[in-house]
């Protein structure tokens, strides 16, 4: 389960970036063609952080759908699979968004 | 057995130096701050009320705004500095259990050690098996262990090297745990990524699993002396790969009985000659 590694780098680095003060929230982006599902990373969130300034803390998840533009026709549209195709059937396209996996941001206290 | 997190000796990643026999623990994995001195105590939680009246707490938003994967991606570009200053060329090994990475790493040393110096970072969850048939080769190779975890990380690899100290000029696999998932987010510092699919497979594997053959740039189809005795439509399957991938070369190989392995062959001494920093060597 990769979400467990995705989950400790997060953890690593709230830690990290914390210099102790306890955190009480935590949000992340996701994009929805990153492999990685929300669910099993809160699941991996309370384990990982017991013991840390994060252990108790909130996790937030944005996730992001994906999106891309196309060369051909010049439109923005929805992918909802890494190896989608433009609607008007062009594969030169780039994409927008989905494959987010950034932490914003957290709240200390 | 840790019941806090289910973690336990036997789960935490280590090295083993197959020359030497030696095998240490490998850290990376641990968060700073979550040693587990067992057993846990938690009286730190147990604030009163009062506790929360004596001091005000004020809560503070900060802005992290990076990538979850950093650390590793950072690790991952000294790992290639590395290897680019010393003219080697690390390949990474991806696919899922069973495809024939090990028995295609045998045949390849065998075919080329005589030419140049090759030798292994092999990733498993556990036992030092393939780290051992490979040894057989003479060849010299590091198994890493990653116990929970299911897949390389680029630390293990900066460790794997150290350990190792391949030639310059030299060639170092990087055989990754077999799963074609979690793999394809982490960079090692590879000079290129193969992904090997055995006949045995589905055909629509680079559909299924799009992340790691869209991170490919050679694709090795493997066990296709089996292709007679099974339904696996190959033109299909090329198909897919080129829906993910439009750039990635595909070829087909038997590591059994050798039949295309000339031009992998061909295609390591081109990527040798290129050199990982794009010069040659």
């Amino acid at each position: 389960m990769h979400e467990l590694g995705i989950t400790r780098n997060i953890v690593n680095i709230v830690t990290e970036q914390a210099h102790g003060a306890k955190v009480t929230d935590v949000t992340v982006e996701i994009g929805k063609l990153s492999a990685i599902m929300p669910d099993a990373v809160r699941f991996c969130f309370d384990v990982v952080s017991q013991g840390t300034s994060l252990e108790g803390a909130s996790l937030h998840i944005r996730e992001i759908p994906g999106q891309a533009s196309c060369h051909t026709c010049g439109i923005t549209f929805p992918l909802e699979e890494l190896y989608d195709s433009c609607p008007c059937g062009s594969r030169n396209i780039t994409r927008l968004s989905g494959e987010e996996l950034n932490i914003k941001d957290m709240v200390i206290v | 057995m840790c019941t806090t997190c289910g973690c336990s000796d036997s789960m935490r990643p280590t090295m083993t130096n197959i020359a030497t026999g030696q095998t240490i623990p490998l850290a990376a994995q641990e968060t700073p701050e979550h040693s587990h001195a067992h057993p846990h105590d938690h009286e730190h939680r147990s604030h009163s009320q009062a506790d929360h009246e004596d001091h005000h707490h004020e809560k503070k938003t900060v802005l992290l705004e990076q990538a979850i994967l950093s650390k590793n991606d950072r690790l991952a570009e000294r790992n290639r500095g590395w290897l680019a200053e010393r003219h080697i060329l690390a390949l990474n090994l991806v696919s899922s259990p069973g495809s024939g990475k090990t028995t295609l790493l045998e045949k390849t040393i065998a075919d080329l050690q005589k030419e140049f110096p090759v030798s292994v970072i092999e990733g498993d969850q556990a036992t030092l098996h393939d780290a051992e048939r490979l040894r057989r080769t003479g060849c010299a190779v590091v198994q890493i262990n990653t116990g929970a975890g299911c897949h390389l990380e680029a630390d293990m690899v900066a460790r794997g090297l150290e350990s190792l100290q391949p030639s310059t000029q030299s060639v170092v696999m990087i055989e990754n745990v077999g799963n074609l998932v979690c793999p394809a987010l982490f960079d090692l510092g590879e000079q290129a990524r193969v992904v090997i699919l055995s006949v045995t497979e589905g055909e629509d594997k680079p559909l299924k699993y799009p992340h790691m053959f869209q991170s490919a740039h050679l694709v090795l189809i493997n066990k296709i002396d089996l292709l007679p005795y099974l339904s696996f439509d190959i033109d299909q399957c090329l198909r897919y790969v080129n829906m993910v991938n439009t750039s990635a070369q595909v070829l087909q190989i038997s590591a059994q009985t050798g039949e295309g392995l000339s031009a992998w062959y061909r295609w390591i001494q081109q990527h040798r000659s290129i050199g990982p920093d794009g010069k040659g060597l």
